[in-house]
């Protein structure tokens, strides 16, 4: 405890004295205020945590489906041989015994605005004085025809969750002859984890060198360009893994046959040995439900203040379901830094104190281009009290001058670090 | 009578004056671990990092600021911080100081 904490509490018990020897009752040492978390991600996870850390006197409950958290950076690894699921998954079990968060594992069933509470599938509603949504995305797999079904979601896997289907994709690349093509196909931006794809094709095309060299990476993009650190990933394509990757722009999937693994585009009929379809995503359907959706038929849109939302009163959305602001992408690393300035802006409103008026946040994004070479993003982003809305700080972005194995051993440090900053 | 209404008036200022300072620490204190906050989704909790990055808990004040300002300038070389340190003010360097270097080392 540092000595200003020290000296705040101390200040505090005087304060809560004196009032109460007079009868005056602040709404600081009302009944403790009520937080209800849904979703243990990377935002909601931080948010609960940073919640308790910053105003112990608020009851925080997580509600989350898993019983464990699997981490999607670093996963796109696991499909070279180069990292397990296990080293990627984490217990929440810090989230109680260190820091008082009450863990409830189940499904909401529906958010109630007007009565302010959640309704599980399984426990009793909980009551909130302020809601967190941080709920992910949906994949919406319905949007392809062909993938309606469930053998077909069998045959044509996304992995865009880490989980089953990244063990179940990594089986089908083994299975998959030398001289077979992969073939991964990618939605229109906005899509959670903007290198992702890219990232995976590198990792891809790597266990092809070693392993199967006659075999092909096709990038089908529904983007007219690489939508993150265009300039290194192309120079990785052509530098290691010429012959292996092939990009193509402003390739929309219209439909899949998964009979015979084709992918439909607008002008050409794709056949692949493994196709793997990242689907078109939206912010995930309890926020459709509650009316949170403003933007686009699909995302949440906020006060990057405190992350309410701008449409519900005292409900706060974070993540990869928010209206982003330009340049922020959907990551693991921003949802992060949304639960902490929701944290403390919730920790603020509930002492009946304003919020941080110039919230700052930042992102840090690494890819694996091979087994052990890594690049990187970041960016430092502000509030803009004039524009409402978070910017680029002045120089504050950039990206790696080219792959390295240093950066290598700092992403393997990030993502332990940042594990352990949201469930350790 | 009057003078217990004064008196009371002036547990009242007492109290205001108090409650005002405790909430300018409250807020004081609150910016400074949410800005320190910045920094643990790479540097870990508190600044105790696991792995390769570098831990920044404990690390005397004067030598954060003068590897921020380092970054920032561009006079020392990084992979990422280089950037990171762009996006902060010189008073943001201070604070982040003082809350790291008054960080317990793990």
């Amino acid at each position: 405890m540092s000595l200003r904490r020290r000296e705040f509490l101390k200040r505090l018990s005087i304060v809560a004295a004196g009032a109460s020897a007079v009868g005056v009752r602040s709404r600081a040492f009302a009944a403790a205020p009520r937080v209800v978390v849904i979703g243990g991600g990377f935002g909601g996870a931080t948010a609960a945590k940073y919640l308790r850390l910053w105003a112990p006197d608020v009851q925080v409950t997580l509600v989350e489906r898993n019983r464990e958290f699997i981490s999607c950076p670093l996963s796109n690894r696991v499909l070279a041989g180069q990292a397990e699921l296990i080293d990627l998954t984490r217990g929440y079990g810090a989230l109680p015994g260190k820091y008082g968060v009450r863990m409830v594992y189940d499904e909401v069933v529906a958010i109630d605005p007007e009565k302010q509470r959640v309704e599980l599938d399984g426990d009793d509603p909980l009551p909130y004085d302020r809601l967190i949504v941080s709920p992910g995305v949906d994949l919406l797999l319905d949007e392809i025809p062909g993938l309606r079904d469930a053998a077909a979601r069998q045959r044509v896997l996304h992995a865009w969750k880490a989980g089953p289907q990244t063990i179940a994709l990594k089986r089908q690349l083994e299975d998959m002859p030398d001289g077979g093509v992969y073939a991964i196909t990618i939605p229109k931006i906005p899509y959670r984890c903007p290198p992702g794809p890219y990232e995976r094709a590198c990792q891809v095309a790597w266990y092809f060198k070693q392993y199967k060299p006659k075999s092909k990476v096709l990038i089908l993009d529904a983007n007219d360009k690489v939508q993150s650190k265009e300039a290194l990933f192309t120079q990785v394509w052509s530098d290691w893994y010429a012959g292996i990757v092939e990009y193509r722009p402003n390739s929309t999937l219209l439909d899949v046959d998964a009979k015979t693994l084709t992918a439909k585009l607008e002008f050409e009929d794709v056949k692949a040995g493994v196709l793997n379809v990242i689907p078109p995503q939206r912010a995930a359907k309890i926020a459709a439900d509650t009316g949170l959706i403003t933007a686009n038929n699909k995302w949440a849109g906020v006060d990057f203040l405190t992350y309410e939302s701008v449409a519900r009163k005292n409900i706060h959305v974070l993540g990869d379901a928010i209206l982003a602001a330009p340049l922020m992408p959907k990551s693991g690393h921003m949802a992060n830094q949304h639960g902490k300035v929701a944290a403390a802006a919730i920790a603020a409103l509930l002492q009946g104190q304003a919020p941080n008026p110039s919230p700052v946040i930042n992102n840090t994004c690494y890819s694996f281009v091979s087994d052990k070479q890594v690049i990187h993003v970041a960016s430092v982003h502000r509030y803009d009290v004039e524009k409402k809305t978070m910017v680029v700080a002045q120089g504050a972005s950039g990206l790696s001058a080219a792959p390295s194995e240093l950066e290598g051993t700092y992403a393997e440090s990030w993502s332990r670090n940042i594990l352990a900053d949201m469930l350790g | 009578m009057r003078q217990a209404s004064i008196r009371g008036a002036g547990v009242c200022v007492l109290l205001s004056a108090l409650i005002l300072s405790v909430s300018t620490a409250f807020a004081e204190d609150l910016a400074a671990r949410s800005l320190a906050a910045n920094c643990t989704s790479c540097h870990g909790p508190n600044g105790n990092s696991l792995g390769a990055i570098p831990s920044i808990a404990g690390l005397d004040k004067a030598t954060i600021v003068a590897a921020l300002q380092a970054f920032k300038d561009g006079t020392r070389q990084a992979t990422v911080m280089q950037q990171h340190a762009k996006g902060y003010t010189e008073q943001e360097f201070a604070v982040l100081a003082d809350f790291f270097s008054g960080q317990k080392r793990q």
